[in-house]
Protein backbone atom coordinates (compact mmCIF):
# COMPACT_ATOMS: atom_id res chain seq x y z
CA UNK A 1 0.00 0.00 0.00
CA UNK A 2 1.64 3.27 -1.08
CA UNK A 3 1.47 6.29 1.41
CA UNK A 4 2.12 8.70 -1.14
CA UNK A 5 1.18 11.52 0.76
CA UNK A 6 3.15 14.71 0.87
CA UNK A 7 2.55 17.45 3.78
CA UNK A 8 5.32 19.87 2.76
CA UNK A 9 5.86 22.49 0.33
CA UNK A 10 3.21 25.06 0.51
CA UNK A 11 3.52 28.48 -1.32
CA UNK A 12 2.93 29.32 2.41
CA UNK A 13 5.97 28.48 4.29
CA UNK A 14 4.33 29.66 7.30
CA UNK A 15 1.17 27.03 6.59
CA UNK A 16 3.60 24.66 5.91
CA UNK A 17 5.54 25.32 9.39
CA UNK A 18 1.90 25.63 11.26
CA UNK A 19 0.95 22.25 10.15
CA UNK A 20 3.91 20.87 11.05
CA UNK A 21 3.95 22.51 14.65
CA UNK A 22 0.60 20.63 14.55
CA UNK A 23 1.93 17.33 13.94
CA UNK A 24 4.68 17.62 16.09
CA UNK A 25 2.58 18.48 19.37
CA UNK A 26 0.78 15.54 18.51
CA UNK A 27 3.67 13.63 18.60
CA UNK A 28 4.30 14.89 21.44
CA UNK A 29 1.70 14.44 23.23
CA UNK A 30 1.24 11.22 21.87
CA UNK A 31 5.18 10.37 23.92
CA UNK A 32 3.53 11.64 26.85
CA UNK A 33 0.60 9.31 26.74
CA UNK A 34 2.99 6.54 26.29
CA UNK A 35 4.60 7.41 29.33
CA UNK A 36 1.37 8.12 31.35
CA UNK A 37 0.84 4.28 30.19
CA UNK A 38 4.13 2.82 30.84
CA UNK A 39 4.48 4.24 34.20
CA UNK A 40 0.87 3.15 35.04
CA UNK A 41 1.60 -0.57 34.30
CA UNK A 42 5.06 -0.06 36.25
CA UNK A 43 3.15 1.01 39.21
CA UNK A 44 0.92 -1.80 38.25
CA UNK A 45 3.48 -4.53 38.49
CA UNK A 46 6.08 -3.53 40.87
CA UNK A 47 3.05 -2.15 43.32
CA UNK A 48 5.06 1.13 43.44
CA UNK A 49 2.92 3.37 44.90
CA UNK A 50 4.65 6.46 44.07
CA UNK A 51 5.21 6.04 40.78
CA UNK A 52 1.44 5.51 40.62
CA UNK A 53 0.31 8.20 42.44
CA UNK A 54 2.95 10.44 39.98
CA UNK A 55 0.34 9.22 37.18
CA UNK A 56 -2.64 9.67 38.75
CA UNK A 57 -1.62 13.61 39.09
CA UNK A 58 0.08 13.95 35.76
CA UNK A 59 -2.70 13.77 33.54
CA UNK A 60 -3.25 17.20 33.58
CA UNK A 61 -0.42 17.74 31.36
CA UNK A 62 -2.14 15.96 28.61
CA UNK A 63 -5.68 17.66 29.13
CA UNK A 64 -3.54 20.90 28.83
CA UNK A 65 -2.13 19.81 25.62
CA UNK A 66 -5.53 18.69 23.85
CA UNK A 67 -6.61 21.86 24.96
CA UNK A 68 -3.38 23.75 23.28
CA UNK A 69 -3.90 21.84 20.26
CA UNK A 70 -7.13 21.81 19.63
CA UNK A 71 -6.51 25.81 19.53
CA UNK A 72 -4.23 25.47 17.37
CA UNK A 73 -6.54 23.16 14.97
CA UNK A 74 -9.21 25.87 15.12
CA UNK A 75 -7.35 28.54 14.09
CA UNK A 76 -5.99 26.85 11.06
CA UNK A 77 -9.28 26.20 10.43
CA UNK A 78 -10.85 29.58 10.63
CA UNK A 79 -7.46 31.26 9.05
CA UNK A 80 -6.17 28.53 6.51
CA UNK A 81 -9.24 26.95 5.17
CA UNK A 82 -7.26 24.15 4.77
CA UNK A 83 -8.92 21.48 2.05
CA UNK A 84 -8.24 17.85 0.63
CA UNK A 85 -5.06 16.41 2.63
CA UNK A 86 -4.59 19.18 4.66
CA UNK A 87 -8.23 19.21 5.74
CA UNK A 88 -8.06 15.62 6.49
CA UNK A 89 -4.82 15.86 8.53
CA UNK A 90 -6.40 18.45 11.14
CA UNK A 91 -9.69 16.74 11.11
CA UNK A 92 -7.78 13.19 12.04
CA UNK A 93 -5.69 15.46 14.77
CA UNK A 94 -8.97 17.06 16.04
CA UNK A 95 -9.67 13.33 16.79
CA UNK A 96 -6.51 11.37 17.61
CA UNK A 97 -6.07 14.13 20.14
CA UNK A 98 -9.46 13.28 21.46
CA UNK A 99 -8.56 9.52 21.89
CA UNK A 100 -4.93 10.49 23.12
CA UNK A 101 -6.48 12.23 26.03
CA UNK A 102 -8.80 9.18 26.76
CA UNK A 103 -5.62 7.00 26.69
CA UNK A 104 -4.44 9.43 29.10
CA UNK A 105 -7.53 9.24 31.64
CA UNK A 106 -7.47 5.84 32.14
CA UNK A 107 -3.67 5.48 32.26
CA UNK A 108 -4.63 7.66 35.32
CA UNK A 109 -6.93 5.56 35.96
CA UNK A 110 -4.47 2.80 36.44
CA UNK A 111 -2.68 4.66 38.30
CA UNK A 112 -5.35 5.24 41.26
CA UNK A 113 -6.39 1.59 41.12
CA UNK A 114 -2.35 0.49 41.46
CA UNK A 115 -2.74 2.64 44.67
CA UNK A 116 -5.67 0.91 46.10
CA UNK A 117 -4.16 -2.65 45.36
CA UNK A 118 -0.34 -2.09 46.57
CA UNK A 119 -1.44 -2.99 49.98
CA UNK A 120 -3.82 -5.86 48.97
CA UNK A 121 -2.77 -9.73 48.69
CA UNK A 122 -3.17 -9.63 45.00
CA UNK A 123 -1.86 -13.00 44.06
CA UNK A 124 1.17 -12.38 41.53
CA UNK A 125 -0.55 -14.56 38.70
CA UNK A 126 -3.53 -12.01 38.17
CA UNK A 127 -0.29 -9.56 37.95
CA UNK A 128 1.23 -11.64 35.35
CA UNK A 129 -1.79 -11.76 32.94
CA UNK A 130 -2.35 -8.16 33.47
CA UNK A 131 1.21 -7.49 32.05
CA UNK A 132 0.74 -9.39 29.17
CA UNK A 133 -1.95 -7.43 28.52
CA UNK A 134 -0.63 -4.36 29.21
CA UNK A 135 2.44 -5.40 27.01
CA UNK A 136 0.17 -5.90 23.99
CA UNK A 137 -1.64 -2.33 24.81
CA UNK A 138 1.58 -0.42 25.07
CA UNK A 139 2.72 -2.12 21.52
CA UNK A 140 -0.22 -1.29 20.30
CA UNK A 141 -0.39 2.75 20.99
CA UNK A 142 3.48 2.57 20.20
CA UNK A 143 2.41 1.30 16.61
CA UNK A 144 -0.51 3.64 16.26
CA UNK A 145 1.76 6.60 16.69
CA UNK A 146 4.37 5.17 13.95
CA UNK A 147 1.59 4.92 11.94
CA UNK A 148 1.08 8.09 12.41
CA UNK A 149 4.18 9.74 12.28
CA UNK A 150 4.93 7.81 9.28
CA UNK A 151 1.38 7.61 7.74
CA UNK A 152 1.99 4.06 6.99
CA UNK A 153 -1.45 2.33 6.09
CA UNK A 154 -0.43 -0.99 6.40
CA UNK A 155 1.13 -0.65 9.68
CA UNK A 156 -2.25 1.12 10.98
CA UNK A 157 -4.17 -1.89 9.89
CA UNK A 158 -2.00 -4.24 11.52
CA UNK A 159 -2.36 -2.34 15.04
CA UNK A 160 -6.24 -2.33 14.19
CA UNK A 161 -6.18 -6.43 13.43
CA UNK A 162 -4.38 -6.68 17.01
CA UNK A 163 -6.91 -5.45 19.26
CA UNK A 164 -8.86 -8.06 18.80
CA UNK A 165 -6.49 -10.59 20.63
CA UNK A 166 -6.64 -7.31 23.41
CA UNK A 167 -9.96 -8.09 23.21
CA UNK A 168 -9.64 -11.58 23.55
CA UNK A 169 -7.00 -11.51 26.37
CA UNK A 170 -9.97 -9.15 28.27
CA UNK A 171 -12.12 -11.70 28.02
CA UNK A 172 -9.46 -14.76 29.22
CA UNK A 173 -9.03 -12.42 32.40
CA UNK A 174 -12.49 -11.66 33.24
CA UNK A 175 -13.36 -15.59 32.99
CA UNK A 176 -10.75 -15.71 35.29
CA UNK A 177 -12.29 -13.35 37.95
CA UNK A 178 -15.49 -14.37 37.27
CA UNK A 179 -14.34 -18.05 39.09
CA UNK A 180 -12.29 -16.47 41.30
CA UNK A 181 -15.20 -14.39 42.34
CA UNK A 182 -17.67 -17.46 42.62
CA UNK A 183 -14.88 -19.31 44.86
CA UNK A 184 -14.46 -16.54 47.35
CA UNK A 185 -16.53 -13.80 47.92
CA UNK A 186 -14.18 -12.04 49.80
CA UNK A 187 -11.91 -11.33 47.27
CA UNK A 188 -14.70 -9.81 45.35
CA UNK A 189 -13.29 -6.14 46.07
CA UNK A 190 -10.02 -7.16 44.80
CA UNK A 191 -11.00 -9.05 41.65
CA UNK A 192 -13.46 -5.87 40.25
CA UNK A 193 -10.24 -3.90 40.60
CA UNK A 194 -7.82 -5.92 38.67
CA UNK A 195 -11.10 -6.30 36.31
CA UNK A 196 -11.48 -2.10 36.34
CA UNK A 197 -7.94 -2.11 35.38
CA UNK A 198 -8.40 -4.91 32.58
CA UNK A 199 -10.83 -2.78 31.35
CA UNK A 200 -8.93 0.53 31.43
CA UNK A 201 -6.43 -1.62 29.58
CA UNK A 202 -8.67 -2.73 26.89
CA UNK A 203 -10.49 0.48 26.51
CA UNK A 204 -6.78 1.84 25.79
CA UNK A 205 -6.62 -0.53 22.83
CA UNK A 206 -9.92 0.60 20.98
CA UNK A 207 -8.50 3.90 20.96
CA UNK A 208 -5.13 2.95 20.08
CA UNK A 209 -7.45 1.33 17.35
CA UNK A 210 -9.39 4.62 16.74
CA UNK A 211 -6.35 6.74 15.92
CA UNK A 212 -5.11 4.06 13.19
CA UNK A 213 -8.20 4.44 11.67
CA UNK A 214 -7.72 7.90 11.61
CA UNK A 215 -4.27 7.79 10.20
CA UNK A 216 -6.17 5.41 6.88
CA UNK A 217 -8.79 8.34 6.64
CA UNK A 218 -5.98 11.04 6.49
CA UNK A 219 -3.76 8.86 3.99
CA UNK A 220 -6.35 7.37 1.68
CA UNK A 221 -9.30 9.62 2.39
CA UNK A 222 -11.33 6.89 2.88
CA UNK A 223 -13.67 6.85 6.64
CA UNK A 224 -13.16 2.72 7.55
CA UNK A 225 -14.89 3.00 10.91
CA UNK A 226 -17.50 0.01 12.03
CA UNK A 227 -16.36 -2.17 9.44
CA UNK A 228 -14.36 -5.53 9.61
CA UNK A 229 -10.94 -5.63 8.89
CA UNK A 230 -11.31 -7.97 6.09
CA UNK A 231 -13.91 -5.07 4.47
CA UNK A 232 -11.27 -2.57 5.61
CA UNK A 233 -8.91 -4.70 3.35
CA UNK A 234 -11.27 -4.77 0.44
CA UNK A 235 -11.69 -1.17 1.04
CA UNK A 236 -8.48 -0.16 0.71
CA UNK A 237 -7.30 -2.22 -2.67
CA UNK B 1 -16.53 20.84 -36.91
CA UNK B 2 -14.29 17.77 -37.92
CA UNK B 3 -15.18 14.44 -38.26
CA UNK B 4 -13.58 11.75 -35.08
CA UNK B 5 -10.63 10.20 -37.83
CA UNK B 6 -9.05 13.84 -38.51
CA UNK B 7 -9.72 15.10 -34.84
CA UNK B 8 -7.27 11.75 -33.93
CA UNK B 9 -4.47 13.04 -36.82
CA UNK B 10 -5.14 16.56 -35.90
CA UNK B 11 -4.32 15.35 -31.66
CA UNK B 12 -1.09 13.08 -33.04
CA UNK B 13 -0.28 16.25 -35.22
CA UNK B 14 -0.47 18.72 -31.92
CA UNK B 15 1.12 16.14 -29.75
CA UNK B 16 4.36 15.51 -32.06
CA UNK B 17 4.55 19.51 -32.23
CA UNK B 18 4.07 19.71 -28.45
CA UNK B 19 7.50 17.59 -27.28
CA UNK B 20 9.34 20.62 -28.46
CA UNK B 21 8.59 22.56 -25.54
CA UNK B 22 8.27 22.54 -21.75
CA UNK B 23 4.62 23.09 -21.35
CA UNK B 24 3.92 19.97 -23.63
CA UNK B 25 6.22 17.55 -21.26
CA UNK B 26 3.23 18.36 -18.46
CA UNK B 27 1.02 17.90 -20.50
CA UNK B 28 2.09 14.45 -20.89
CA UNK B 29 2.14 13.77 -17.17
CA UNK B 30 -1.85 15.10 -16.76
CA UNK B 31 -2.92 11.99 -19.15
CA UNK B 32 -6.59 11.39 -19.11
CA UNK B 33 -9.20 13.49 -17.20
CA UNK B 34 -9.84 11.69 -14.03
CA UNK B 35 -13.39 11.69 -12.65
CA UNK B 36 -17.03 11.84 -14.10
CA UNK B 37 -16.45 14.39 -16.79
CA UNK B 38 -20.66 12.85 -18.34
CA UNK B 39 -24.07 12.91 -16.73
CA UNK B 40 -27.23 11.42 -17.02
CA UNK B 41 -29.42 14.51 -17.17
CA UNK B 42 -26.59 16.65 -19.44
CA UNK B 43 -27.95 19.97 -21.09
CA UNK B 44 -24.55 20.87 -22.95
CA UNK B 45 -21.78 18.20 -23.57
CA UNK B 46 -18.88 19.18 -25.02
CA UNK B 47 -16.79 16.56 -26.99
CA UNK B 48 -12.78 15.92 -27.72
CA UNK B 49 -12.90 20.08 -27.73
CA UNK B 50 -9.43 22.24 -28.92
CA UNK B 51 -8.87 25.50 -28.79
CA UNK B 52 -6.20 27.36 -30.70
CA UNK B 53 -4.94 31.03 -30.69
CA UNK B 54 -3.44 31.32 -34.08
CA UNK B 55 -0.52 28.40 -33.27
CA UNK B 56 -0.66 28.72 -29.63
CA UNK B 57 -2.99 25.50 -28.21
CA UNK B 58 -5.15 26.79 -25.31
CA UNK B 59 -7.10 23.80 -24.87
CA UNK B 60 -6.30 20.46 -25.46
CA UNK B 61 -9.00 17.66 -25.75
CA UNK B 62 -11.25 18.54 -23.24
CA UNK B 63 -14.71 16.83 -22.67
CA UNK B 64 -17.26 17.32 -20.47
CA UNK B 65 -20.99 17.67 -19.66
CA UNK B 66 -22.69 20.57 -17.58
CA UNK B 67 -26.18 18.75 -16.32
CA UNK B 68 -29.79 20.13 -16.03
CA UNK B 69 -30.44 22.29 -12.82
CA UNK B 70 -26.22 22.00 -12.19
CA UNK B 71 -23.51 24.17 -11.02
CA UNK B 72 -20.61 23.54 -12.45
CA UNK B 73 -17.10 25.29 -10.63
CA UNK B 74 -14.36 25.59 -13.24
CA UNK B 75 -11.13 25.95 -11.18
CA UNK B 76 -7.24 26.18 -11.77
CA UNK B 77 -4.60 28.44 -11.98
CA UNK B 78 -4.36 31.44 -14.64
CA UNK B 79 -4.09 30.83 -17.98
CA UNK B 80 -5.28 27.05 -18.02
CA UNK B 81 -7.77 27.33 -20.05
CA UNK B 82 -10.89 27.53 -18.24
CA UNK B 83 -11.80 30.87 -19.45
CA UNK B 84 -11.38 29.71 -22.51
CA UNK B 85 -13.65 26.97 -22.37
CA UNK B 86 -16.41 28.78 -20.78
CA UNK B 87 -16.15 31.22 -23.79
CA UNK B 88 -16.61 28.52 -26.00
CA UNK B 89 -19.73 27.37 -24.69
CA UNK B 90 -21.84 30.09 -26.18
CA UNK B 91 -19.33 30.95 -28.59
CA UNK B 92 -18.20 33.66 -27.35
CA UNK B 93 -14.30 33.36 -28.64
CA UNK B 94 -16.30 34.07 -32.37
CA UNK B 95 -15.41 37.62 -31.78
CA UNK B 96 -11.43 37.04 -31.31
CA UNK B 97 -10.60 36.10 -35.02
CA UNK B 98 -6.95 33.92 -34.52
CA UNK B 99 -9.37 31.63 -32.37
CA UNK B 100 -10.16 28.59 -33.70
CA UNK B 101 -12.20 25.70 -32.22
CA UNK B 102 -12.63 22.36 -32.88
CA UNK B 103 -14.40 19.24 -31.49
CA UNK B 104 -18.09 19.05 -30.93
CA UNK B 105 -20.27 21.13 -28.44
CA UNK B 106 -24.12 20.62 -28.36
CA UNK B 107 -27.19 22.24 -26.60
CA UNK B 108 -29.49 20.03 -26.07
CA UNK B 109 -28.13 18.07 -28.98
CA UNK B 110 -28.14 21.14 -31.17
CA UNK B 111 -24.86 21.19 -32.41
CA UNK B 112 -24.35 24.91 -31.37
CA UNK B 113 -21.20 25.40 -34.01
CA UNK B 114 -23.47 24.42 -36.69
CA UNK B 115 -23.61 26.86 -39.51
CA UNK B 116 -27.38 27.48 -39.16
CA UNK B 117 -26.78 28.05 -35.70
CA UNK B 118 -27.16 32.17 -35.18
CA UNK B 119 -24.47 32.86 -32.42
CA UNK B 120 -26.88 35.89 -30.63
CA UNK B 121 -29.94 33.90 -30.60
CA UNK B 122 -27.17 31.23 -29.34
CA UNK B 123 -25.99 33.77 -26.49
CA UNK B 124 -30.03 34.30 -25.35
CA UNK B 125 -30.14 30.39 -24.47
CA UNK B 126 -26.34 30.53 -23.19
CA UNK B 127 -25.99 33.70 -21.36
CA UNK B 128 -23.42 35.32 -19.83
CA UNK B 129 -22.07 37.23 -16.28
CA UNK B 130 -18.40 38.65 -16.30
CA UNK B 131 -15.84 39.44 -13.73
CA UNK B 132 -16.45 43.06 -14.01
CA UNK B 133 -20.35 44.37 -13.68
CA UNK B 134 -20.42 45.68 -17.00
CA UNK B 135 -24.39 47.77 -17.33
CA UNK B 136 -24.79 49.57 -20.27
CA UNK B 137 -25.01 53.49 -19.51
CA UNK B 138 -28.65 53.21 -19.73
CA UNK B 139 -31.43 53.26 -16.82
CA UNK B 140 -31.68 50.20 -14.49
CA UNK B 141 -35.15 49.54 -16.56
CA UNK B 142 -33.54 49.41 -19.72
CA UNK B 143 -30.26 47.63 -19.02
CA UNK B 144 -32.70 44.60 -18.26
CA UNK B 145 -35.23 45.20 -21.04
CA UNK B 146 -32.82 45.66 -23.80
CA UNK B 147 -32.26 41.90 -24.38
CA UNK B 148 -36.51 41.32 -24.54
CA UNK B 149 -36.02 44.22 -26.99
CA UNK B 150 -33.63 43.01 -29.07
CA UNK B 151 -35.52 39.79 -29.34
CA UNK B 152 -38.59 40.73 -29.72
CA UNK B 153 -39.79 38.96 -26.12
CA UNK B 154 -42.52 41.46 -25.07
CA UNK B 155 -45.46 42.74 -27.61
CA UNK B 156 -46.52 45.94 -25.52
CA UNK B 157 -45.30 47.69 -22.35
CA UNK B 158 -47.04 45.73 -19.91
CA UNK B 159 -45.26 42.54 -20.82
CA UNK B 160 -42.08 44.67 -21.08
CA UNK B 161 -42.39 45.45 -17.16
CA UNK B 162 -43.68 42.26 -16.46
CA UNK B 163 -40.10 40.48 -17.70
CA UNK B 164 -38.23 43.89 -16.11
CA UNK B 165 -39.77 43.43 -12.98
CA UNK B 166 -39.97 39.47 -12.84
CA UNK B 167 -35.86 39.70 -13.85
CA UNK B 168 -35.12 42.27 -10.79
CA UNK B 169 -37.04 39.91 -8.83
CA UNK B 170 -35.14 37.04 -9.58
CA UNK B 171 -31.81 38.68 -9.36
CA UNK B 172 -32.54 39.53 -5.97
CA UNK B 173 -32.46 43.20 -6.85
CA UNK B 174 -36.14 44.43 -7.43
CA UNK B 175 -36.70 45.43 -4.13
CA UNK B 176 -33.50 47.93 -3.54
CA UNK B 177 -34.18 49.40 -6.62
CA UNK B 178 -38.11 49.48 -7.16
CA UNK B 179 -37.91 53.16 -6.43
CA UNK B 180 -35.42 54.05 -9.30
CA UNK B 181 -36.04 51.80 -11.76
CA UNK B 182 -35.37 54.85 -14.52
CA UNK B 183 -31.83 55.87 -12.76
CA UNK B 184 -28.53 54.67 -14.28
CA UNK B 185 -27.61 51.77 -13.84
CA UNK B 186 -24.09 52.73 -13.36
CA UNK B 187 -24.65 54.84 -10.15
CA UNK B 188 -25.40 51.06 -8.42
CA UNK B 189 -23.46 49.52 -5.91
CA UNK B 190 -20.88 47.18 -7.51
CA UNK B 191 -22.98 44.37 -6.34
CA UNK B 192 -26.04 45.95 -7.06
CA UNK B 193 -24.77 46.17 -10.39
CA UNK B 194 -23.69 42.38 -10.62
CA UNK B 195 -26.98 41.68 -9.86
CA UNK B 196 -28.40 44.17 -12.90
CA UNK B 197 -25.76 42.05 -15.37
CA UNK B 198 -27.79 38.62 -13.46
CA UNK B 199 -31.09 40.33 -14.02
CA UNK B 200 -30.53 41.66 -17.85
CA UNK B 201 -29.35 37.81 -18.26
CA UNK B 202 -32.56 36.14 -16.72
CA UNK B 203 -34.46 38.67 -18.70
CA UNK B 204 -34.05 37.12 -22.21
CA UNK B 205 -34.86 33.67 -20.41
CA UNK B 206 -31.63 31.58 -21.10
CA UNK B 207 -31.52 28.16 -20.54
CA UNK B 208 -27.94 27.93 -19.28
CA UNK B 209 -25.82 30.59 -17.66
CA UNK B 210 -22.17 30.61 -17.54
CA UNK B 211 -20.65 33.26 -15.09
CA UNK B 212 -16.83 34.17 -15.57
CA UNK B 213 -15.63 34.77 -11.82
CA UNK B 214 -18.93 37.05 -11.23
CA UNK B 215 -18.06 37.81 -7.69
CA UNK B 216 -14.23 38.49 -7.60
CA UNK B 217 -14.74 42.10 -7.97
CA UNK B 218 -16.77 42.29 -5.07
CA UNK B 219 -16.78 42.48 -1.43
CA UNK B 220 -17.90 39.70 1.10
CA UNK B 221 -21.53 40.43 1.71
CA UNK B 222 -21.78 41.50 -2.24
CA UNK B 223 -20.09 37.81 -2.66
CA UNK B 224 -22.61 35.87 -0.17
CA UNK B 225 -25.42 37.37 -1.58
CA UNK B 226 -24.12 36.32 -5.87
CA UNK B 227 -23.86 33.14 -3.78
CA UNK B 228 -26.88 32.51 -2.61
CA UNK B 229 -28.91 34.12 -5.70
CA UNK B 230 -26.71 31.05 -8.00
CA UNK B 231 -27.72 28.55 -5.56
CA UNK B 232 -31.69 29.60 -6.40
CA UNK B 233 -31.29 30.45 -9.93
CA UNK B 234 -29.74 26.56 -10.32
CA UNK B 235 -33.57 25.90 -10.12
CA UNK B 236 -34.05 26.80 -13.43
CA UNK B 237 -31.30 26.62 -15.33
CA UNK B 238 -28.15 24.94 -16.10
CA UNK B 239 -25.05 27.04 -14.13
CA UNK B 240 -21.31 27.21 -15.16
CA UNK B 241 -18.67 29.08 -13.11
CA UNK B 242 -15.16 30.11 -13.79
CA UNK B 243 -13.41 31.43 -10.05
CA UNK B 244 -10.53 31.77 -8.37
CA UNK B 245 -11.92 31.48 -5.29
CA UNK B 246 -11.64 27.85 -4.04
CA UNK B 247 -13.67 28.51 -1.47
CA UNK B 248 -16.54 29.97 -3.76
CA UNK B 249 -16.39 26.85 -6.06
CA UNK B 250 -16.86 24.64 -2.70
CA UNK B 251 -19.60 26.61 -1.85
CA UNK B 252 -21.55 27.15 -4.78
CA UNK B 253 -21.07 23.95 -7.23
CA UNK B 254 -22.64 20.42 -7.41
CA UNK B 255 -19.12 19.33 -9.44
CA UNK B 256 -15.49 20.81 -9.58
CA UNK B 257 -14.16 21.05 -12.80
CA UNK B 258 -9.75 21.19 -12.20
CA UNK B 259 -7.82 22.73 -15.20
CA UNK B 260 -3.96 22.87 -16.00
CA UNK B 261 -2.26 23.97 -18.96
CA UNK B 262 -5.38 23.86 -21.15
CA UNK B 263 -6.00 19.94 -19.84
CA UNK B 264 -9.40 18.62 -18.12
CA UNK B 265 -7.19 17.13 -15.58
CA UNK B 266 -10.00 15.95 -13.23
CA UNK B 267 -13.51 16.66 -12.55
CA UNK B 268 -15.68 15.24 -9.76
CA UNK B 269 -18.40 15.79 -7.31
CA UNK B 270 -17.58 19.08 -5.17
CA UNK B 271 -17.40 17.03 -1.85
CA UNK B 272 -15.22 14.82 -3.54
CA UNK B 273 -12.99 16.93 -5.12
CA UNK B 274 -12.12 19.30 -1.57
CA UNK B 275 -11.63 16.48 0.86
CA UNK B 276 -10.04 13.42 -1.50
CA UNK B 277 -9.35 14.84 -5.21
CA UNK B 278 -7.59 11.95 -6.90
CA UNK B 279 -5.37 13.51 -9.02
CA UNK B 280 -1.88 14.83 -7.64
CA UNK B 281 -2.01 18.40 -9.49
CA UNK B 282 -5.68 18.62 -8.47
CA UNK B 283 -4.26 18.26 -4.57
CA UNK B 284 -1.59 20.55 -5.12
CA UNK B 285 -3.65 23.42 -6.37
CA UNK B 286 -6.62 23.33 -3.69
CA UNK B 287 -4.37 23.15 -0.81
CA UNK B 288 -1.58 25.93 -1.91
CA UNK B 289 1.03 23.38 -2.75
CA UNK B 290 3.78 24.08 -5.82
CA UNK B 291 2.40 22.08 -8.74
Amino acid sequence: MDNDLNLTQHISRRYNAELEELRSDVMAMGGLVEKQLADGLIALSTSDTEIAELVATSDYKVNSMEVAIDEKCNQILARRQPAASDLRLVVAIIKTITDLERIGDEAEKLGQLSVQLADKSVTSSQFAELRHLGDHVKTMLNNALDAFARMDVADALRTIEADKQVNDEFESIMRQLITRMMEDPREIKNALRVSWCARALERIGDHASNICEYVIYLVKGKDIRHISVDKMREELV
Amino acid sequence: MKSESEHQQQTQADTSHQSENKAADIQQEVGATIGQPFVKQPKMQARHVDVFYGEKQAIYDVSLDLGKNEVVALIGPSGCGKSTFLRCMNRMNDTIPICRVSGMITLDDEDIYAEDMDPVLLRARVGMVFQKPNPFPKSIYDNVAYGARLHGLAFNKAELDEIVITSLQKAGLFDEVRDRLHEPGTGLSGGQQQRLCIARTIAVSPEVILMDEPASALDPIATAIIEELIDELRQNYTIAIVTHSMQQAARVSQRTAYFHLGKLVEIGATNQIFTNPLHELTENYITGRFG
